[in-house]
């Protein structure tokens, strides 16, 4: 879907630098991610599966007493995320580090991000799809909390692969926002949709309604809960913890009222597609590379 | 390794990772169920009320009875499914106008003053007797219903005649609105396709109707054996023309529906019929089955003019199995949604839990509680107009009933 050649030489050469950059920070995120990744290992023999859910003091404090942001205006950014499906090599230290940075739940079956796996085998004109959660993969790695594909497809021709990252696309509609019975889902004017956990009930409308499957419930909370681009680092000037651990530089992230910003680059340089526009959610991840078997 | 799968739902094909655990359970089927049980229950008790129907008079009282039992139940099982029940009324301090639900609390809370209301003008001239015939505790208790209005002179129980009929009128809309409301809960979620149908409400609404219907004729023939009265031919026969037209309709609707979906054929259809032949096929065997028979036999029981015991006994069958076809139709809607993936290319099967908050022990005991409470709510109001007789005292307070 990309065109190259359309990309302004400026383009092509902060492209170049940001890639150096990129090395640089890979560099980091692999030393940290090595630390966690045994962390992780470490841990959950000790204390089990909910190894880096927050305890329930540290959830009360940080409900009751937010961290104050002095500097930030949510009415000056318009935040936009994007995906570069041919970048991405699926890794899975995106779902890694979300589930460590949001305090998600250990499980197979709660995601804030997860990435899906489309491989098309010769002479098939569907693809195989599948996410780490499917129980081979969790079977091959032995445990829900290594995020890691299996090689299934070893020893058979295949003709087309690619991975997909999904998340909450921060829609313009957002159907969850709409069936809330209560509001606690809301549209931030900066973009995100966010959750007040302490006005959710629980009813799980917003789950059923979602088109994205981005939604799951925290049954040890009670409410729900899905990706919020990191609200807490992005209203600090840093990225989402999934854009920053992206080794190969597929998730981008930025201010759209920035016409500078790598994502008002990503958009404006490429052919961006979204997921589901037949919803009429009007989504805020852009994705380059998709593919009719795409969900 | 086990843990991992412990509360996941199965699933084939490829669906969100997110949907293995499943956000609506068995508690949402019996939501809907009981509040269709209500609406069906209403109606009977409004033919008579309303359009003056003399077949409906000896159980309009009770079906009148019988929805506010139900209705005092219908919102349990979504307290009980809910991740912080003691914030339920958030949605009812500041609802979110754009959502469906905000409006159960106000559509829920009005439907239940209404029937408290209409219960109260259709029994107070009893009430009154019984304030009076009744001595010790039961004489105060009775002597609090009465609110302080003893006066049952012909001016005044002509004019509670009045008023429950004009409360019926308003409640005939106002269980369409309820039940069509639950229809669109569902009904209005583009996301689902097994759901996103505009024929959503009018099908709630109609099976809600069958199934109402055939509680009522079920319960009747039930208390009439144990109170050893007979129950009366025209009764039953007004039962059978409604539940034939309630059934009729609702097959075609539901088959209109069906029909729809697969003609139109749009992406996902392959899944949608994986979903109709697999995790869902005995609940589909048992809805239309079920519909058929109460089909087949009210259909037989007017075509051969059927009267006596024949009718009650097979009357009582197609409204028992009307019950069960409806409560399998909920679950299929329900779960049969849910079922199916959003990405439309895999399929869950969902296995309900038999203990804990959310199982098939909390739905078994939220589905025996509104009989419990019409048992004791008939001791304290009898619907069937008997004369009360205590301390050799006769009130004759039916004149107009």
């Amino acid at each position: 879907m990309s065109i190259p050649d359309s990309k302004t030489e400026e383009a092509v050469a902060l492209s170049r630098r940001g890639f150096l950059g990129l090395l640089g920070k890979g560099a980091v995120c692999a030393g940290a991610i090595v630390g966690a990744g045994s962390a992780i290992g470490a841990s959950q023999v000790g204390s089990g599966k909910h190894a880096f859910q927050q305890n329930d003091q540290q959830y009360a404090e940080a409900v009751n007493n937010p961290p104050k942001i002095p500097e930030y205006n949510w009415n000056d950014h318009q935040w936009a995320m994007g995906v570069d499906t041919t970048r991405c090599i699926g890794c899975l230290r995106c779902m890694e580090a979300c589930k460590m940075e949001n305090s998600v739940q250990m499980d197979a079956n709660h995601h804030r991000t997860w990435v899906e796996r489309y491989v098309y085998l010769e002479g098939s004109s569907t693809a195989l799809v599948d996410s780490q959660t499917d129980p081979k993969n969790i079977e091959n790695s032995g445990s829900e909390t290594k995020f890691r594909f299996d090689n299934r497809y070893r020893n058979v021709k295949v003709a087309k692969a690619f991975f997909v990252a999904k998340l909450c696309n921060q829609c313009e509609h957002p159907s969850c926002v709409q069936v809330c019975p209560t509001g606690a889902t809301f549209k931030s004017k900066d973009g995100p949709v966010l959750i007040d956990t302490t006005y959710c009930i629980g009813c799980q409308y917003c789950v059923q309604a979602c088109p994205y499957g981005a939604r799951s419930f925290n049954q040890s909370r009670g409410t729900a809960e899905k990706c919020n681009w990191c609200y807490h680092r992005i209203t600090k000037g840093l990225n989402p913890a999934c854009v920053e651990v992206c080794p190969t530089g597929s998730r981008i992230f930025g201010d759209r009222n920035d016409p500078e910003s790598p994502i008002s680059l990503f958009i404006r340089n490429n052919h961006v597609q979204v997921l589901k526009p037949e919803m009429g959610n009007a989504p805020n991840v852009f994705y380059i590379g998709l593919d009719k078997e795409v969900v | 390794m086990e843990h991992v799968f412990d509360h996941v739902t199965p699933y084939i094909g490829y669906v969100y990772p997110n949907e293995t655990d499943f956000p609506w359970s068995q508690l949402i089927v019996i939501y809907p169920y009981i509040t269709g049980l209500v609406a069906g229950a209403f109606v009977i008790s409004s033919l008579h009320h309303v359009f003056n129907i003399k077949s409906f008079a000896p159980i309009s009282r009770f079906a009148l009875l019988t929805a506010l039992c139900f209705m005092v139940f219908a919102p349990s099982p979504l307290l009980f499914h809910l991740g912080q029940p003691t914030r339920a009324f958030n949605a009812v301090i500041t609802p979110h106008w754009t959502s469906a639900m905000a409006a159960f609390g106000y559509v829920a809370g009005f439907y239940l003053c209404l029937l408290i209301l209409e219960v109260w003008f259709a029994f107070r001239a009893d009430i009154v007797a019984m304030s009076k015939a009744r001595s010790g505790i039961m004489g105060k208790v009775y002597g609090w219903l009465t609110l302080g209005s003893d006066d049952v002179s012909e001016r005044a129980l002509a004019l509670d005649h009045k008023v429950a009929r004009i409360l019926s009128m308003i409640g005939i809309p106002a269980a369409c609105g309820l039940h069509g409301y639950v229809g669109f809960v569902f009904g209005s979620l583009k996301t689902r396709e097994w759901w996103s149908s505009d024929l959503m409400p009018v099908i709630f609404l109609l099976s809600a109707v069958g199934s109402g219907v055939g509680l009522i004729i079920v319960l009747y023939v039930i208390v009439s054996k144990f109170r050893k009265t007979p129950i009366l031919d025209e009764t039953m026969r007004g039962l059978l023309y409604v539940m034939f037209t309630g059934v009729a309709i609702v097959m075609v609707i539901e088959g209109l529906e069906m029909l729809e979906m697969v003609y139109k054929a749009r992406e996902g259809i392959d899944t949608v019929m994986a979903l109709v032949a697999g995790p869902i096929w005995a609940g589909m065997y048992i809805q239309w089955g079920m519909s058929a028979f109460a089909m087949l036999v009210t259909s037989a029981l007017l075509v051969f003019n059927t009267h006596g015991k024949r009718l009650v006994t097979w009357l009582f069958l197609s409204g028992l199995a009307m019950m069960i076809g409806v409560l399998a139709m909920r679950w299929n809607v329900v779960i049969g949604g849910q079922e199916l993936s959003k990405t439309m290319k895999g399929l869950l099967t969902f296995y309900p839990e038999m203990f804990g908050r959310e199982s098939l022990f909390t739905v078994l005991i939220i589905t025996i509680c509104p009989y419990v409470l019409l048992v004791l709510i008939t001791k304290l109001l009898p619907p069937w107009n008997e004369k009360i007789e205590p301390d050799h005292r006769v009130s004759e307070v039916h004149k107009l009933a």
